[in-house]
Order: C-alpha cells, then structure tokens, then sequence
C-alpha cells in the first residue's frame, strides 16, 4: 500500500456492533494497526470501505481522545450503509480520513453552547459533547435539542439520559409524531429553541440536521440574538473521493469534502437559499 | 542566450525521431473520424498535412488546404487531459485473504510521452489541471506521475476558429509558457518552423536536430501569424466583474431559457480541457476476491452527479447548466485563483444544441439583475 496515495484505504477490523434504532448502527473500528491511529477533530469525516460494494463518507461520532478507534453510527439508507449494517466483529473494512473541517470547540470556552441535532445529525456532533463533558466546568450552560421522526428513532438515548442527570446539560427531545408510549414534545426541533438557557451574546451554536431543519434552526438563532459567526453548520453533499478531486460536493464555490463539512454560518449563508445550487 | 531557431521540415521530422528515440510515445494530431484528435504517432507522416477545419456552434468540418500545413487545424474535439488525467483508471486493486483483504495502489510509472502540437489554450488548461489536482491541499500521484516527466512541443495558433475566444480569456493565441519547446509554422516563401526553447529539455533536444538562429525577419512572421489568429477570433467575452455578475445572477430566467435547449448530454465537459470531474466505480471479479476501483470521468450535467440520500441536489437541467458556466467563470476563482475557462471554444462547437458560453453569458450581462457585473 503508497502511504501517499490519498485514495487508497486501509484496511481496519470491526471490534464491535451496537444497534442504536431500526435502521441505525454504530461501528466501534481498530485503527490501532494504522499509523499515527486515526487522530481526529470532532466533526470530522472518514470514507469507509466495504470489500466489493464500495465507499461512503460517515462523520466520525466517538471520542477524540481516543485515537485507537473509531466510532461511526450509520443509518442504512444506500448500498453501502446497507453492507455495513452487515459487518460483524472482526470482519475489516477500509479506511481514509480524517478529513474535513471541525466544529470549533476550543472557542466554546468560557461560552454557552447550543446543539442542535435533526435525526442522524446527532452523530457528528457526539464528539462535541464528549469534549464538553470532559471539562464541563470550562463552559457555562450547554443545551442539547434533538429532533427524531418517531420515538423509536431517537439515538443513543442512554447516554441522552446521562447527559442530562450527570453532565449538567439541557437536553430536550422533541418527534415529529408520537406514538402511544411517547410522555415528550411532539413538533420541530426549532421549537425546543425557545427553552434554551444561554446568553446570546456569549453563545456558541452548532446545528447538524435536514437541510431546511438547518435553515429554520438557524433563523431561530438569530430570533434570539445569537450573531452568524457564532453558529456553525455541518453540510452534506455528494463526496466520491474526499479530497477535492470529484467535484461532486460543490456548493458554490466552496467543496464539502475539504472546505467543510463544519462552516460558519456566514461563508455558506449567500448560497444556502439558493434552490438546487 | 538566443532562444529562437529556425528548423526545416526535415528538421522536424528529425526532431520527433529523437524524442521517440528517448523512449518517448509520441502522441500528436492525426486525422481520424471526420476530425483531427490526438493519438499515438510514429513521426511526421502522421500529422494531419493539408488539413484545416471550419467550426460553428454545433459545428464542426474538416476542410482540405492547399498548401500542406500540418498544424492549421483549429481545438480539437480531444483535449490532452486524455492523456493526464485518463477518461477512466484503476486508482487500486484489493484481493480478499484469510484476515481480511489487501490493497494495491495502481499509482505507477505510466508511458513516457511527448506532445506534439499543444495550443496555447491548452497548456493554460493544463496549468489549471495541475493546480487543481496537483497544487491544492491533497496531491493526485495518478495525475502526477503521467504529468511529471511529459515533454510538450507546442504549437503557436496561426489561425483561429470561429468558436475561439482565447484571446478574451488572456490564455491565447501566443504561448509563452508551460512549454519544453513551441513551434511557429511558417508557410512562406518556404515551409519551416521557427523553435522557442521554453525549457533545458526543450533546448537539449534541439540541439541534436540540425537548426539555425532565426533571424528578426523569421520571428517578426511568427508574431504575425499570431496575430493573425487574434484578428480571426469568431467569439469574444467581457470578463470585467465576471464572479460576482454571474453570482449576482443565480437566479436569473436565461438559465431556465437555455435549460429548454440543454440535452444534459454531457458533451460539454467531456471536450472540456479543464473540467476534472470523475466518479468512483467499484468492480469485483465472479468469484468476489478480488475488487478493484475506477475512476471515470464525470459530468455535472448528469442527474446522479448531486444525488444524496433521499435525491438529488441539482434535479433540474437549469441548475446543472447554472453549476456548470458557473462553476468555470466564478467558483473556479474562489477555489483555485484561475478562471476554468481558457476560451478554446470546444464547448461551443461541439454542444449538439450548438449552445453558446459566449452568447449565455452576453446576455446574462445584458439584462444583469440587480447590477451585479457592474464596477463596485
């Protein structure tokens, strides 16, 4: 294997399965074999591989400080993500990455912050919270708003709970309809935002989610006096390479792959309205 | 140092000898199919001598000349990203084993080749290629390796198409640079070619062929064919302002309008020399132990191009005509300091609807919506 080929994976074993919901699932992978591990910023992405079907790019949602492996939680909607719901461990995929642009957290000192999450956009921002957490004393208050389709869609409800009781965090959940069983809000995640405790002059604000759950959330924000450089928005786009040659995650000028996925809300907001940019 | 040189016919013929003789694979204009496209060649007699062309919009003819010029041809439909950055290659191979599988990088010492007869437009889509693939955050060892060691022979423009806009773009008609050697045909009173050393290589190489110090005479008609050729240019663009006009102009009814003629047949980027678009493609032998991915290239002008789970981005042929002129004249700038347009014009002649860059972006500055190309 060429190090220095930047398209070339490597191969990586799967070390564990959780199943998070129906149609989600979090891979824990070695990387331990890898040189230099897989040492990431949270928000950022890796490409994985699965032996003969091919490569899709999925947000890294474990902790950075460990950099012996690697957490992915996945929804399988392709090709792809439907064979990675396949693997079991000690089967081995293909790795490249970390690549991309991460949220911001080292200025989140010292600040409120405010997570926003629509459904799978949770996973990329997992990170996030685990760099809090670790430091809960260096930020002031910390509101979690999650936004799932149904009850049973909710991810890593467990560690919801923890962070809520343990970690001195608000964290609300909200679904877009119910079920018999279901006590919390019913209705958008822009709803949850009239509850947040923070100081918008002194706040951080990071959204992953559905696209137009991103552009309300972001209106929402700035109802509340949160300036544009403050919040910070994770993109999705079309990414067959990752690393600026396949042109397919263009949105205006910038590409996805290495530009993003993380932007301030101020670089992308001129091309966010614009319909099928 | 004197860098200009007049070669014979012969001398030519003498110095494409020598280049093969250094294991080169000669790849130069041949006469194929109704058009003049590049290809292996084994020496002088391959070029197209006597062969002109006449492009339209939509248009393009091979003409007989009369006086055996072998480099009075005008874009060809093929540009040289063919040979750099090929229409498809395995990037790696992977084989299935016990633990797991292994992964092979294809990344290897391709043919060494020499181009003979490349147009100014095109070493400046060459120099835009190699920032983009080359000279950004990550490196393409494919494209590096094919580009590393390639010898160019240029060929300056004599004359100039109908569908050529060059001069506009500030990449044409006279090359300057991006070079190893460029030559000039002149056809009067004798067929010769007037040599410009661009490189050590280049000036090696001529220095084992039979040549002479050009005179001023010489060089002053080598400058007017080239000027000649400026004075042909068919198309002609105002790129004052050009990014913010055509971002100011997202939104404007001329992408819908054009829509209705666009097939999103792709022809556009395909003879584009800068487009550098490619898809991954993964493919596995019957037996599934071995696997190898491919790269191919791509067009924004496919509805698959933007699909993300759950559709796709650009669904309407409006959009993906938008992302592309866009892309080339605005973005591009954004992204790698260049325009992605060098004016060759290919786009134009070979759009079976005969659409028109030039004409598309006349008249979104002609009815520029809220102002936006104009002088802040």
């Amino acid at each position: 294997m060429d190090a220095s080929d930047p398209l070339c994976p490597r191969p990586a074993p799967v070390r564990a399965v959780h199943h998070e919901t129906a149609d989600v699932f979090t891979l824990i992978l070695d990387v331990s074999a890898i040189p230099g591990g897989a040492a990431f910023a949270p928000g950022q992405f890796m490409m994985l591989y699965v032996f003969g079907v091919g490569e899709a790019p999925i947000s890294i949602s474990g902790d950075a400080r460990d950099s012996r492996t690697l957490a992915h939680t996945i929804r399988a909607v392709g090709g792809v993500t439907r064979a990675l719901r396949n693997l079991r461990p000690g089967d081995v995929l293909g790795v490249r990455g970390p690549y991309g642009s991460a949220w911001p957290v080292a200025a989140a000192r010292g600040r409120d912050v405010v997570i926003v999450a629509g459904g799978i956009g949770l996973a990329p921002l997992r990170p996030v919270i685990y760099h809090l957490l670790r430091r809960r004393e260096d930020y002031g208050h910390i509101n979690i708003c999650c936004g799932a389709r149904s009850p049973g869609d909710i991810l890593y409800t467990g560690e919801l709970q923890r962070w809520r009781e343990e970690g001195d965090m608000q964290v609300m959940v909200t679904v877009d309809h119910g079920d018999p069983g279901w006590r919390g809000q019913v209705g958008v995640v822009t709803e949850l935002l009239d509850r947040v405790r923070c100081d918008p002059a002194n706040t951080l604000a990071f959204t992953c989610g559905p696209e137009i759950m991103m552009r309300f959330t972001v209106r929402k924000l700035r109802e509340l006096g949160i300036a544009g450089e403050a919040i910070h928005v994770s993109m999705e786009r079309n990414m067959h390479c990752a690393v600026g040659f396949c042109g397919h995650c263009q949105f205006g000028p910038l590409f996805v792959c290495k530009d993003g996925p993380v932007f301030p809300w101020p670089r992308i907001a001129p091309f966010f309205g614009i319909r099928e940019l | 140092m004197e860098n200009r040189f007049l070669i014979t016919l012969e001398g030519l013929g003498a110095l494409l000898a020598e280049l093969k003789g250094m294991g080169r694979t000669l790849i130069g204009p041949v006469v194929r199919d109704g058009a003049i496209v590049y290809d292996e060649i084994t020496g002088l007699r391959d070029l197209p001598a006597g062969w002109g062309d006449v492009q339209e919009a939509g248009r393009y003819r091979l003409e007989k000349r009369d006086d055996g010029a072998l480099f009075a041809y005008n874009s060809s439909p093929m540009a040289w990203k063919r040979f750099l950055h090929p229409p498809a290659l395995t990037l790696w191979k992977a084989r299935r084993r016990d633990d797991g599988f292994r992964i092979e990088s294809e990344a290897q010492a391709p043919p060494l080749h020499a181009f003979i007869g490349v147009r100014a437009c095109d070493l400046r889509a060459i120099a835009i290629q190699d920032r983009v693939l080359m000279e950004d955050r990550f490196r393409d060892p494919h494209y590096a390796a094919r580009r590393r060691d390639v010898f160019i022979l240029a060929a300056q423009c004599a004359q100039a198409g109908n569908t050529c806009f060059c001069a506009s773009m500030d990449s044409g008609p006279r090359a300057t640079q991006g070079f190893d050697l460029a030559l000039t045909e002149l056809l009067h009173p004798e067929h010769r070619f007037l040599l410009e050393v661009g490189s050590e290589a280049g000036g090696r190489l001529l220095s084992r062929v039979p040549h002479q110090v050009a005179g001023e005479a010489d060089w002053a008609a080598a400058l007017q064919a080239t000027e000649n050729a400026r004075a042909q240019m068919g198309r002609h663009v105002d790129t004052r302002n050009i990014k913010t006009l055509l971002y100011g102009n997202a939104e404007h009814p001329r992408w819908e309008e054009t829509a209705q003629r666009c097939l999103a047949c792709a022809n556009c980027t395909m003879v584009c020399p800068t487009c550098f678009c490619t898809a991954i493609e993964d493919h596995t032998d019957l037996e599934g132990s071995e696997a190898r991915r491919v790269r191919h290239w791509d067009s924004c002008f496919t509805s698959q191009f933007s699909h993300i789970h759950g559709g796709v981005v650009r669904a309407g042929i409006a959009s993906r005509y938008r992302q592309w002129l866009t892309h080339k004249l605005a973005s591009w700038q954004d992204q790698f300091g260049t325009l992605g347009c060098v004016g060759c014009g290919r786009c134009i002649s070979w759009c079976p609807e005969g659409i028109d860059i030039t004409e598309e972006l006349a008249v979104i500055r002609a009815q520029d919506q809220n102002g936006a190309g104009e002088d802040a």
